[in-house]
């Protein structure tokens, strides 16, 4: 990359020097919009306003809330486990209620807190003000897609009172055993939850034909795609995956919607249960969990691909340098998520598949850690020699790093077919994805919040409460999963209720787990200090100058802060040039914006791409 | 207008070259040089076919096992089919009168063009009918079940598809609107509508094969 680097500041200088010699109105011009202004919906009442709102602002608000309040009781369901698993005297939790704990957790946190808040949450709050659009492509469509997630929100909850209880079939809802009698919530629980699914496909569809489509064809004159905030790239490539990879989710769900309302033997082989048997006959499970992993994988990256674009942004406005190889960041965005449809299987190695087609899955599993790769080194290239600016974000983004990384190398293990198989079903595995799919993205939805929180609301949050917040949250999390890693080796197996006083467990787990237990608890309070400053703030916090961060990217550039309906007043705003021109030599200020004319920088020695 | 790119000429810009920043300068802002509605309906089809696509590859792995018994095609399959490949045909014609600017011949055939998609429905719904009472039903066999999953799901695009058919002909008819307008939907209906014709003919086809 060096003699990239040689001449692309050569030309930028000459474009500067260039520039100096014609008119400023000459180097500025952009030529009049050919295309004509979006339409907007304006409201007028209180209920279009706040509630039915089409603003893609306060959509993405709305989401955010709705998304957090539910993985608020993720978190709860989560203790609760915890306390059962390190108390078992205490006798908290039956054996199905443990279940259905088990499975309510990691579907809400992975679909309605985690996939809801990235995309729905930050792609609607983002996606317009970041590719300087008015608001979204269809409003009304985007409107309900959030209304059709705030229904499947609720059938989900419903679950919890219906005879039965919600399913306890573990989050990947394996049939035959989601649906056979024995297993909780085999009735009614499965059908909402299966209900609720269908349901937030569909909402989902909705919102991500908004945010594909704002990408691709509202962008302000002069951004175009290689130009654009790798935020914007994370979203983008993650709602394309989501796009593809949900459908195979629904046919699933679908399919075993069938299997239990009208018995149909899609996935249900002939089995006997309580000594008669049923009525299903040569259905094929392990047709589900190809469907079922075929969306699930491309889902881990739904998630980590915002967040491996948003923090991109955020290392390089808090350490003031430009993002190192952002060609590169792109490259591997949009790799990694083409590699992800191909990987499926390695959540299968036990599943009884043929073992070459496991060392195939191995293969790709492995060449997706290179593109991964890539984005690690070019994150902490990123910092070196950077003015690092110890705020809230960074913090939090660098914690991201680190965790990534590490949920990233015991992923290598557990790609691995003969390393997987011992392994598999362990408390490894649930460190592993916990780490690297808990963790790590939760880190970035800090950062971003602390980051964004400003543009919302005209206002900081507090910075000592915030770094109580990181360190405990920080800290705590490796006190919860490292020893994980140890419960896996020594062969604790994962979703079991109660492992004391069995003879081939260490006792050492039990005192391990006690001490994970208190971690949990400590950390979950600390949310509640996060929530705290989260509502306060919005009252008592510091008022926010503009552009607080001193940020390039276009949504900190609208005329007022919190942007109003429509975004950009009178007219939408020009880019010339990307979002990382930070600590440029020659320039006054030490970052430029995307939208500030050429003409005001004339001089400025524009670094490395 | 710039011209459409490749997507692999989009990712390997060099955008800090002078002249990359001058052409970049000059950028629209838009991708394709299409309506946002075309995208929309692009997307939604590339969407509708991965998800017939997995319902395929479920089918044909399903049908490996050996509790698979071949339903019966009743025939009246065939003029249902024939009845969709009519309805495009017309929205072919319909379009270039719209274009044309024939107000009469594109109003019948806005109007034949949905009794023809509700005929199809209610032929669907005949087949489901004469199935059943022949003891077809979806718990029967799994061929069956996938039968009447492919009917519904195809339906119920059908049926978004005359949503979109009704409010296009409520706008045609008020007469006011802006005629490019008009065009552009009659002719993403019609998109829509030769999609769903090749859907049905895949599905068919497999059923007809299998």
């Amino acid at each position: 990359m060096s003699d990239e680097y040689e001449h692309k500041l050569e030309a930028k200088s000459d474009y500067a020097s260039d520039a100096s010699s014609v008119s400023t109105t000459d180097i500025d011009s952009v030529p009049k919009a050919e295309l004509p202004d979006q339409e907007l919906y304006h409201s007028h009442s209180w209920w279009t306003t706040y509630v039915f709102s089409q603003d893609a602002k306060y959509i993405g608000i709305q989401y955010a809330l709705t998304a957090v309040g539910t993985g608020l009781l993720g978190l709860i369901l989560s203790w609760l486990m915890r306390i059962q698993l390190a108390f078992p005297g205490l006798g908290l939790l039956e054996p199905a209620a443990y279940y259905q704990f088990v499975t309510m957790h990691g579907m809400i946190m992975v679909i309605y807190l985690l996939t809801a808040l990235f995309l729905g949450g930050f792609g609607n709050l983002l996606i317009p003000l970041m590719c300087g659009a008015r608001d979204m492509a269809f409003p009304y469509v985007n409107m309900l897609s959030y209304w059709a997630f705030v229904v499947a929100v609720l059938v989900l909850i419903a679950s919890f009172f219906v005879p039965g209880g919600p399913t306890g079939a573990g989050w990947t809802l394996y049939p035959p055993q989601a649906i056979t009698a024995g297993t909780p919530g085999s009735d009614m629980g499965i059908i909402l939850m299966l209900i609720s699914l269908i349901l937030f496909v569909a909402g989902f569809t909705m919102g991500g034909l908004n945010y594909i489509i704002t990408v691709l064809q509202l962008r302000a004159r002069g951004m175009t795609l290689m130009r654009l905030p790798l935020t914007i790239w994370g979203i983008f490539t993650a709602t394309v995956l989501a796009m593809l990879a949900f459908p195979a989710l629904l046919v699933g769900c679908l399919m075993m919607t069938l299997d239990s309302l009208i018995g149909t033997s899609f996935f249900m082989p002939a089995m006997v249960s309580l000594g008669e048997k049923l009525s299903y006959d040569g259905g094929s499970p392990i047709l589900f969990q190809h469907l079922f992993w075929f969306f699930g994988h491309p889902e881990v990256y739904i998630v980590a691909l915002p967040a491996f674009g948003i923090v991109s942004d955020l290392l390089s406005v808090h350490a003031r340098k430009t993002i190192f190889g952002y060609r590169m960041m792109v490259w591997a965005i949009v790799g990694i998520g083409a590699l992800s449809f191909f990987v499926w299987a390695h959540h299968m190695y036990v599943s009884g598949m043929n073992p070459w087609f496991g060392f195939f899955f191995a293969t790709t599993t492995l060449i997706i850690a290179v593109p991964t790769a890539i984005k690690v080194y070019n994150w902490i290239l990123t910092l070196w020699r950077g003015n690092i600016q110890l705020s809230l974000p960074m913090l939090f983004s660098l914690g991201f790093i680190v965790t990534f990384l590490n949920g990233g190398l015991t992923g290598l293990f557990l790609g691995n077919v003969t390393v997987d198989v011992p392994l598999s079903d362990t408390y490894f595995v649930v460190a592993h994805f916990h780490m690297v799919m808990g963790i790590a993205p939760i880190l970035v939805v800090f950062g971003a919040i602390y980051h964004w929180y400003p543009l919302i609301t005209g206002r900081m949050m507090d910075e000592t409460l915030g770094k109580i917040h990181f360190w405990v949250t920080f800290i705590g999390s490796y006190a919860i999963y490292f020893p994980m890693h140890y419960q896996g080796f020594v062969g604790v197996p994962r979703r079991y209720f109660e492992i004391y006083n069995s003879p081939y467990i260490e006792t050492s787990t039990l005192l391990l787990n006690q001490f994970i237990t208190i971690a949990a608890l400590i950390v979950g309070a600390a949310q509640l200090v996060f929530l705290y400053n989260l509502i306060t703030s919005v009252r008592l916090g510091k008022k926010a100058q503009k552009n607080p961060w001193k940020a390039n990217s276009l949504e900190w550039q609208t005329p007022q802060m919190p942007p109003e309906h429509g975004n950009w007043g009178k007219e939408t705003p020009k880019v010339y040039r990307w979002a990382y021109d930070f600590s440029v030599p020659g320039a006054k200020q030490d970052y430029i914006p995307q939208n500030q004319p050429p003409s005001e920088i004339i001089g400025a020695k524009v670094e490395k791409t | 207008m710039t011209k459409a790119k490749s997507i692999f000429q989009l990712l390997t810009e060099k955008p800090w070259e002078k002249g990359q920043i001058e052409a970049d300068n000059k950028h629209e802002g838009q991708t394709l040089n299409l309506s946002k509605h075309k995208v929309g309906l692009r997307t939604i089809m590339v969407v509708s076919t991965v998800l017939f696509s997995l319902f395929i590859v479920a089918y044909s792995d399903r049908m490996l096992i050996s509790d698979w018994r071949k339903m019966p095609e009743p025939w009246l399959l065939w003029l249902n089919t024939g009845i969709l490949v009519l309805s495009s045909i017309i929205f072919y014609f319909t379009q270039n009168y719209s274009k044309k600017d024939l107000y009469e011949k594109t109003k019948n055939g806005l109007y034949f063009i949905g009794f023809l998609a509700y005929s199809f429905l209610i032929g669907q719904l005949i087949v489901w009918y004469q199935l059943m009472s022949t003891g077809y039903y979806a718990t029967t066999n799994v061929a069956n079940a996938f039968f009447y999953l492919f009917t519904t799901l195809h339906g119920l695009h059908l049926i978004g598809g005359i949503y979109f058919w009704g409010k296009t002909t409520t706008k045609f008819l008020k007469k006011n609107n802006d005629k490019k307008d008009i065009d552009h939907q009659i002719e993403i209906c019609a998109i829509y509508w030769h999609f769903l014709l090749a859907v049905w003919i895949v599905l068919f086809g497999l059923m007809l094969s299998s």
